[in-house]
């Protein structure tokens, strides 16, 4: 069969795809290891880097419709690769896989696209830039200035993205460690996009418009294999500032966790485990598995104590690698809204 | 105790050898040709299954070239990069070392699911497929693929016969046929909002999933199979009945005797329903390992005339699955509860004290004849009932139970009627007590009798339907592949300069004109013919008026098939709408066996009016030198060869491939016919035993044992020969009930019945063969009964 076909390709290098996307597996071998004080050269790194084994174009967008109602979007490029390297034609040990989303208060709608490289089916260019998979693209002129097109059965959503600040890196300068055993990937993010576009819904077309945050992070064994999963939130607060924070579950009910905060001029403060904290404060149950939709989320050291809430809890990605994914708002100590993604919970 | 009644129970088996050996082998035999036959079935089907599931034909529509073989893998991006969800697929041939195999390429990243049934096995993941170049096929074509490509090879008999399925990229390297697709298979779901199809890519055709309609012939002839393992089963169940009610009778004593002493009725029923149920399962076993045996020696012969019939294919070999064997030991358990529900029915009605005679059973008295026959009549009254009034697959098959089931039940009686009319006419004493003692046979062997005249009748029936289509079938080829070549051209520019070469050149051109219509409500292709010889001389019709073609060639008329009348409700000489301002009369109903669709044939002519634009891109040729006429077409006029196929040929090995189909039949009836043969031989077998002291006062007036001996084979073939005559009509009416009744029922049309009178003659002498053979060996026993034998008969006169 091949959705046993698909489900293996997602299941045997992509083991640790339950954990997070950050799982191809956790060992690395014949693929290149992120190493600290990167130096990255762009506008060559907003590219593919086929010597690592996993990497995403990862966006997620807040937006507001005219009568006020708050809408979430999601375009993600994944870039899974068999061997480190890339060969033209089918032979291409390069798959490209993208997952779309739009979320209402009451609806999700997703959809999912898979292909090879070396054929012109997917692919990402840097200049100029245009990461695509399908119909599915993000294309510029340039990494500041976007335009955001996908497709699903039941939406399409056609977005122009303009960055308004600096990109930010995170952890050391871009090196983001992810265990405390030294697991780590390059990480970096445009989280200033101003956002105006339209989406599809079944009911009709929606203009909207808001904000978007890419995410761009390279790896080839982020993992450790202790972790179970992830809570990854970017927070955009009333205050201009943003706070980027993620836990990686341990299996032994422990977690390691890292953050990013960035303040409204684009200049970051990073946080080392256990700084940032997040907990559970309601579960809610979708596609037959308990997810934790609201949260209570510190940084202490810049005065964060916020209630995170989905916007719409059901916002279940039910794809070949199933997670939630979602917008959220944020109450509390600041105000404000974000996305929240979780992966990991059987 | 129990464990002392069970011992006791078993002995009867250790002194009635041959007994045990009759009731283990005929529920075997039974079982055998039940799971055979089933085997066949699942076989068949599951392997043309796996065919359609790996070409995705019919279940997804697809994108072909408009014209060429190739299309471009840069639009299959293109269509991708649109949008549309299609999957690219390449397709060819690969020569082996003494084969060719095709190749199928899929890219399991965009194949919609379940397209391609790989079975991924250990060590095989879906990077080396993507990356490194696995082929999956079948075990015979993985060992023939082995040495002709490099890439690793694994066996996996899911996938579907003659093919290997690999990567869409491998495929290419293979078939050097970089960058280029055969078709793409659109995805059943597609996103919103897509650009139009043609304006991607205006070089591709969609061709819409098809329904099932292909395998309606096939089904057709699978239904035949069933009906015949059905049939074949209950021919066994009657042998095993025979035994056990025997078995049973002859055990009446024992019973008794263990009641006597103290057993309970109901643990002597557990023991003796343990002790079925232990034979029923060993033989049903035996059954199963048997008709795995049948069908590895007929399967290549089925799968080779599917094959060719319909062009499903069929994997030549067999694999043991579970649906087969369970439902053949399940089968087995159940025949053996319900032959012998009736005898431990008995045993448990029966007074302690009651005498156990254990001739009682064979010597039932004419009364239980004229019980039988009534029922019989009941069943006949309620079959025709069914004919006439009732509809549905499975009213179909309970008409066919009744009308066995009732020809079995009423056989007593008719034969007893038949042996008391030549007693009557027999003049010497010598005849008077042969009838006599026959009419006092009849009871016991009719159980026997019975498998006989099912077995006979089965086989006449399924000859006979086998037959009719085969007469039927070879009809519609010689109709609708008349034509010796065949053109087809993909340039509508170059038809009219073509037709005026090939009108040169050919005794006759026949070109195909069709569009897709809709005539009466249901989809039809619509036919404008060139009538001419071919079709005055080669197309038979189901039901026609006088001068046919005469009138369809001056436009006053047309032909509908037979989907298309019934679906509509019309019949010839009724009225059809054509087109908006077009109505015809139909001057006949043509067979258009397994086409789902409707069909409808009017004068070139005023096809051309209705349609101006249409130019046939097809023509049918005929010539008396097609080789040469080939040839010019190809060398002279420039036409690729692909573009001309050889009908001929294709009629040839198509009738060919039918033939085969009687191979499988064949065997089938020497099978069925064997084991009612077996079931004679054991009834004998076990008469002759308790015969000996009716046959000692005739010995001892001075008929000679061989004499003796003599008189039993002549009776047994003077049984089989009246139940065989009786055998030849139910059979007919057997197949009439399959072609005409279950056929309509299961697939629309109805087949046409022909009669074969030779081969019924052949069955005939078969069935009383099989008799004869079988009471041979009794017959000889008798003619060497010791004397001494005989005479104890008179010493120990009870």
């Amino acid at each position: 069969m091949i959705v046993r076909v698909i489900a293996l390709l997602l299941w045997l290098p992509m083991q640790a795809a339950a954990q997070g996307f950050a799982g191809l597996g956790t060992d690395a071998e014949g693929f290149a290891v992120p190493t600290p004080d990167p130096a990255f050269d762009f506008p060559q790194d907003h590219g593919p880097h086929p010597e690592y084994r996993i990497e995403w174009w990862y966006l997620t967008a807040n937006l507001t419709g005219p009568d006020g109602t708050a809408y979430g979007v999601q375009w993600t490029l994944f870039r899974s690769a068999l061997a480190p390297e890339t060969r033209e034609g089918w032979s291409d040990p390069q798959v490209w896989f993208a997952h779309a989303a739009v979320t209402t208060p009451d609806r999700h709608l997703v959809a999912e696209r898979i292909a090879r490289g070396g054929i012109g089916q997917a692919g990402v260019t840097v200049d100029p830039f245009d990461a695509w998979i399908d119909d599915w693209r993000m294309a510029g002129p340039s990494f500041d200035d976007l335009t955001l097109t996908a497709r699903g059965n039941a939406f399409a959503y056609d977005l122009d993205l303009q960055a308004t600040g600096p990109l930010v890196f995170h952890g050391e300068n871009g090196f983001s460690v992810k265990s405390a055993q030294g697991q780590a990937s390059y990480y970096y993010s445009q989280p200033f996009y101003e956002v105006t576009g339209s989406l599809t819904l079944p009911q009709g077309d929606v203009p909207v418009t808001g904000a978007a945050w890419l995410d761009r992070e390279w790896s080839s064994q982020p993992l450790a294999e202790t972790q179970s999963g992830w809570d990854w939130f970017s927070l955009s607060l009333e205050s201009g500032d943003k706070l980027m924070g993620f836990l990686l579950r341990e299996d032994d009910g422990g977690a390691f966790t890292s953050a990013t905060w960035i303040a409204s001029d684009g200049t970051t403060t990073a946080y080392p485990d256990g700084a940032f904290a997040a907990q559970p404060l309601d579960w809610h149950e979708v596609a037959g598995r308990d997810v934790p939709t609201r949260w209570a989320v510190q940084l202490p050291d810049k005065g964060i104590d916020v209630t995170v809430q989905a916007l719409n809890p059901d916002a279940w990605m039910a794809l070949s690698i199933p997670y939630w994914e979602g917008p959220v708002t944020v109450e509390g100590s600041h105000e404000g809204r974000g996305y929240l993604e979780m992966t990991g919970y059987e | 105790m129990t464990l002392t009644a069970l011992t006791a129970l078993v002995s009867h088996w250790r002194s009635n050898r041959l007994q045990f050996f009759a009731m283990i082998a005929g529920l075997a035999l039974a079982t055998a040709l039940w799971s055979g036959v089933q085997a066949i079935n699942a076989e068949a089907r599951a392997s043309y299954d796996a065919a359609a599931a790996t070409l995705g034909e019919g279940q997804f529509d697809q994108l072909l070239p408009r014209s060429g073989d190739w299309i471009d893998q840069s639009t299959y991006v293109a269509l991708r990069r649109a949008g549309w969800q299609v999957s690219p697929v390449l397709e060819g041939r690969l020569r082996t070392e003494d084969d060719r195999v095709r190749i199928v390429g899929l890219d399991p990243l965009t194949a919609p699911g379940a397209i391609a049934p790989v079975g991924m096995q250990e060590g095989a993941n879906l990077g080396d497929f993507l990356t490194r170049g696995v082929l999956f096929a079948a075990p015979d074509v993985a060992e023939a693929l082995e040495s002709a490509v490099s890439q690793r090879v694994i066996p996996d008999p899911s996938v579907a016969p003659g093919v290997a399925l690999t990567d869409i990229g491998v495929a290419q390297g293979l078939l050097e046929a970089e960058g280029q697709l055969s078709r793409l298979i659109v995805a059943r779901v597609q996103p919103m909002g897509l650009p139009d199809i043609a304006t991607v890519a205006p070089g591709l055709v969609l061709q819409p999933a098809q329904d099932a309609g292909a395998n309606r012939l096939t089904d057709s002839f699978h239904l035949n199979l069933t009906a015949f393992g059905l049939l074949s089963f209950a021919v066994g169940i009657f042998i095993v009945h025979g035994t056990i009610s025997l078995a049973f009778e002859q055990r009446r004593a024992m019973v008794r005797t263990l009641r006597a002493l103290g057993v309970p009725l109901n643990i002597l029923i557990a023991l003796m329903i343990a002790e079925l149920v232990v034979f029923a399962l060993v033989a049903g076993g035996i059954g199963v390992a048997l008709g795995y045996v049948i069908a590895a020696v007929l399967l290549p012969n089925v799968a080779a005339t599917l094959q060719g019939l319909y062009g499903a294919t069929v994997a030549g070999t067999l694999q043991l699955r579970p649906e087969w064997w369970l439902s053949g030991l399940a089968i087995a358990v159940l025949g053996t509860g319900l032959a012998a529900s009736g005898a431990l029915w008995k045993i448990a009605r029966m007074p302690l004290l009651s005498s156990a005679r254990p001739r009682a059973w064979a010597v039932a008295s004419g009364d239980t004849a004229v019980r039988l026959g009534l029922v019989a009549g009941l069943l006949f009254l309620i079959g025709a009932g069914i004919a006439i009034w009732g509809s549905g697959l499975t009213l179909g098959f309970a008409l066919l139970a009744c009308l066995l089931i009732g020809a079995a039940l009423i056989l007593p009686l008719i034969l007893r009627g038949a042996v008391t009319l030549a007693d009557g006419l027999a003049q010497s004493a010598m005849w008077q007590w042969f009838w006599a003692d026959t009419r006092q046979q009849v009871p016991g062997m009719s159980l026997a009798l019975m498998a006989l005249l099912l077995a006979t009748a089965a086989n006449v029936g399924v000859s006979t339907m086998v037959s009719s289509f085969r007469v039927t079938f070879v009809d519609f080829l010689d109709q609708r592949l008349a034509p010796e070549l065949f053109i087809r051209i993909d340039d509508a520019a170059q038809s009219p300069d073509l037709e005026a070469y090939m009108v040169e050149y050919a005794s006759e051109v026949l070109p195909l004109l069709s569009v897709e219509t809709e005539i009466a409500g249901v989809p039809t292709d619509l036919f404008g013919v060139r009538v001419g010889p071919t079709y005055r001389e080669n197309w038979l019709f189901l039901d026609e008026t006088p001068n046919v073609w005469d009138r369809v060639a001056r436009g006053e008329a047309t032909v509908v098939s037979e989907q298309l009348a019934r679906r509509a409700d019309l019949w010839t000489g009724d009225r059809v709408t054509i087109a908006p301002d077009l109505t015809l009369p139909i001057a006949a109903i043509v067979a258009d066996y397994g086409n789902p669709l409707g069909q409808a044939l009017i004068a070139e002519p005023l096809f051309l009016d209705l349609y101006p634009d249409t130019v046939p891109l097809a023509f049918g040729l005929r010539s008396d030198d097609p080789a040469a006429l080939r040839d010019r077409l190809t060398e002279d006029y420039g036409l690729p060869e692909a573009a001309i196929t050889d009908q001929s040929r294709i009629k040839a090995f198509s009738i060919e491939v039918f033939e085969r189909t009687f191979t499988v039949t064949g065997a089938l009836n020497v099978l069925t016919l064997a084991v009612a043969a077996f079931a004679i031989l054991m009834s004998l077998l076990t008469l002759a035993s308790i015969r000996v002291p009716q046959l000692a006062p005739a010995w001892a007036l001075g008929l000679t044992r061989r004499k003796l001996g003599q008189l039993e084979l002549l009776r047994a073939v003077v049984l089989a020969l009246v139940t065989t005559v009786l055998a030849i009509p139910l059979g007919l009416l057997l197949a009439w009930v399959l072609l005409s009744y279950v056929n309509v029922e299961a697939f629309g049309w109805k087949l046409p019945m022909y009669l074969f009178p030779g081969h019924y003659a052949l069955l005939t002498l078969f069935a009383l063969l099989a008799a004869a053979l079988a009471a041979l060996w009794p017959a000889i026993r008798l003619a060497r009964t010791p004397p001494s034998d005989l005479l104890k008969v008179f010493a120990n006169d009870r």
